[in-house]
């Protein structure tokens, strides 16, 4: 990776650095009670062209073994992440033939249906139906739940039929609960996690990680979005100009009107 | 229509432009219209802000037509390409998601200059003698466009299309005898299905477009006979000078089309910001849940129809029946239609009328953004309680309307519109 890159991976993992040591700063009432308590904002940046080549290497090499993103096409990422049609070949195509292709898996349904009772849904959109936000603290609440059968369970969305499948970097981590009595009603609320085995990335790292591949699929999700503002920034700088010449001709035309 | 002293350029000159409009003119009236709605329409010099929704409205009518023109260029309207091919028009046509933009931006921006336009007629009583039938056919062209605006929303296919269709249709079964039947007649099946989808479609592009057309094209020709209000609620036709145009008029162009231009482009700057930065409008104007494809086999587990519709809505739920719930719904907008007889007062403006309709009238926008805001949410047991007091409100408003406005104290109408002119 080039030194550009490099410097992008150490400022964004300051960044990473400043949010977690806010978090830990923040008040304790935040991490209790409320499931929403542990959940961080993405703070990811589709400007970022450096972060969404790594959130594709982290799509291709840990996603699309099951998930497809069937809306993009290969040669789309090369246009809009800043590569060559060869890089996004050797470096992003493990399934397709040719870079006008989508990215399509090979996996059928029905195998996938054995496997793990449910389709993996497509992840063209996920980032526009659920937000963010919300993946990115979904890949962080994974922990150890030997009831499942992939041994994991995940507080943003219980009973997933989705495995760990960052395990290795992250490591694994239990979920502390505790019961709490609401109107007479017993309640198992979620209170933190705690480290049961390290991964090979450190815990900011990891984050980082989860960073770069949200801001790939927020990117997929809506590719033209950078598009969108800058056009918009000359269309509204177009009208404003149009406007005062509009309000010049109307005062002209309404000058004698007592 | 003979020209007067004040003929426009087919009558002198005799250019070769001109002598093309009298050969236009022996065969169809075209100076005549030009002059009859536009040169020569005459209209309060002291209209205010509340009287450009209409235009913008128009505008925004025209933007919808043409972007849906291209939209269907690309579109598919069948349940297994729908969703795919929104997103082709969004990734792979070339500015295919700035013309899906403007749509859907459009499709909610409508509903706001619509209901700025209503609010517009309910301040100064444009329902008011001699313009009911204004006012009716307006209330038609709403009805339309609500009917336009829940079949579009179906198209996209996603997961709020699909069960916020289920919904609105299943409350056609809570007609008594014929409603089950009736409901399998629209959708033309036994569940919101392919069907559905197409016939939804047609009716989207071409059916419901061209009653629009029509029924705004019939607006205009009423408003055009009994001329505009204005906002001291003043006929200005009654005071004519002696070339026989109204006193306190001027002529809709080129001085109504040049205000009008200035507020359309504010209006342009606010549509783009919009939808050049915010298109889903915090899920809003673009739902979330709508970027899932439709499942026919998980509902999720809140269905909330899009923000133009949940006043109507949050009437429905606060009903424990379904079927008086759909009742009120409908009777929400029959009372709508029923203003012009239900207000007894003389007094048309807001300016001049008594603190009951006052009161009246903030009640009634109080309750209506009330409920919209309440349709919005999960019905909770608290949410409903509100929801059940604003539509009592709401319908309080209508109810006692002609108690109210018999017994109001107004004040003098001044004999002239009042303005303060132009700086």
């Amino acid at each position: 990776m080039s030194s550009h890159i490099l410097r992008q991976r150490m400022r964004s993992g300051l960044i990473a650095l400043a949010a977690v040591l806010a978090a830990a700063g923040s008040p304790p009432v935040l991490a209790a009670g409320a499931e929403a308590g542990f959940q961080q904002h993405a703070n990811n940046d589709v400007s970022n062209v450096a972060s969404l080549q790594r959130g594709a290497r982290n799509f291709v090499n840990y996603c699309q073994g099951c998930h497809s993103a069937k809306y993009v096409r290969y040669n789309q990422l090369a246009r809009d992440l800043g590569m060559t049609e060869e890089q996004v070949i050797s470096n992003l195509m493990f399934s397709a033939a040719r870079p006008t292709e989508t990215m399509a898996i090979a996996m059928r349904p029905a195998d996938a249906e054995r496997w793990f009772g449910i389709t993996p849904p497509d992840l063209s959109l996920l980032a526009r139906s659920k937000g963010p936000d919300y993946i990115y603290n979904f890949l962080r609440s994974f922990y150890v739940d030997p009831a499942r059968p992939t041994g994991v369970n995940n507080i943003m969305l219980p009973n997933t039929a989705m495995p760990h499948v960052l395990w290795e970097l992250q490591g694994m981590q239990a979920g502390k609960f505790e019961e709490e009595k609401h109107d007479g009603v017993t309640h198992v609320v979620f209170r933190e996690f705690t480290e049961v085995s390290p991964g090979k990335l450190s815990p900011e790292a990891y984050d980082e990680f989860v960073r770069d591949t949200v801001n790939f699929l927020d990117y997929i999700a809506e590719p033209m979005k950078l598009k969108r503002q800058s056009l918009g920034i000359l269309v509204i700088a177009f009208l404003l100009v149009f406007g005062v010449f509009a309000y010049l001709l109307k005062q002209e035309i309404w000058k004698d009107v007592r | 229509m003979s020209a007067g002293p004040t003929g426009v350029a087919s009558t002198g000159g005799g250019g070769r432009g001109a002598r093309f409009i009298d050969w236009i003119d022996e065969r169809f009236p075209l100076t005549a219209m030009m002059k009859e709605h536009v040169t020569e329409y005459y209209a309060a010099k002291s209209l205010n802000i509340w009287y450009v929704f209409g235009v913008l409205a128009l505008v925004v009518l025209i933007l919808q037509l043409v972007t849906g023109i291209f939209l269907t260029m690309n579109y598919k309207p069948s349940a297994e390409d729908a969703f795919a091919s929104v997103e082709y028009i969004m990734r792979e046509v070339e500015w295919g998601w700035l013309i899906r933009y403007m749509h859907s931006t459009g499709a909610s921006m409508f509903f706001v200059v619509v209901y700025l336009h209503m609010f517009r007629g309910l301040m100064y009583g444009s329902y008011k003698a001699p313009r009911e039938l204004l006012w009716v056919v307006g209330m038609l062209i709403y009805l339309a466009l609500m009917a336009e605006a829940f079949m579009g929303y179906l198209l996209p296919w996603g997961q709020m299309s699909y069960w916020g269709a289920q919904v609105i249709v299943s409350l056609f079964g809570a007609i008594p005898v014929i409603g089950e039947g009736l409901v399998e007649w629209i959708r033309g099946d036994y569940f919101i299905s392919d069907i559905t989808l197409n016939r939804f479609f047609a009716f989207h592009v071409v059916a419901v477009p061209l009653a629009l057309i029509l029924l705004v094209v019939v607006h205009i020709l009423a408003l055009h006979t009994t001329g505009s209000l204005n906002p001291d609620g003043i006929e200005i036709k009654e005071k004519k000078g002696p070339t026989g145009i109204p006193l306190d008029g001027i002529a809709f162009h080129p001085f109504h089309t040049s205000k009008d231009l200035v507020v359309i482009i504010v209006f342009a700057i606010i549509f783009a910001s919009v939808m050049f930065f915010a298109p889903e409008m915090g899920g809003y104007f673009l739902e979330h849940a709508n970027f899932e494809p439709a499942n026919l086999l998980k509902t999720p587990e809140h269905i909330a129809p899009v923000w133009y519709f949940t006043p109507f809505y949050a009437i429905l739920r606060a009903v424990p029946s379904k079927g008086w719930g759909a009742f009120l719904m409908l009777a929400a907008i029959v009372f709508l239609f029923l203003l012009p007889w239900l207000d007894r007062c003389k007094v048309k403006s807001i300016r001049y009328r008594g603190w009951q309709f006052k009161v009246a009238l903030a009640a009634l926008a109080i309750s209506f953004v009330a409920l919209g805001v309440l349709g919005l949410q999960p019905a909770t047991p608290l949410v409903n309680t509100g929801a059940r007091i604003f539509t009592i409100i709401y319908f309080a408003v209508f109810l006692l309307m002609p108690l109210y406005t018999a017994r109001e104290r107004t004040k003098p109408v001044p004999e002239r519109v009042v303005y303060h002119g132009h700086e």
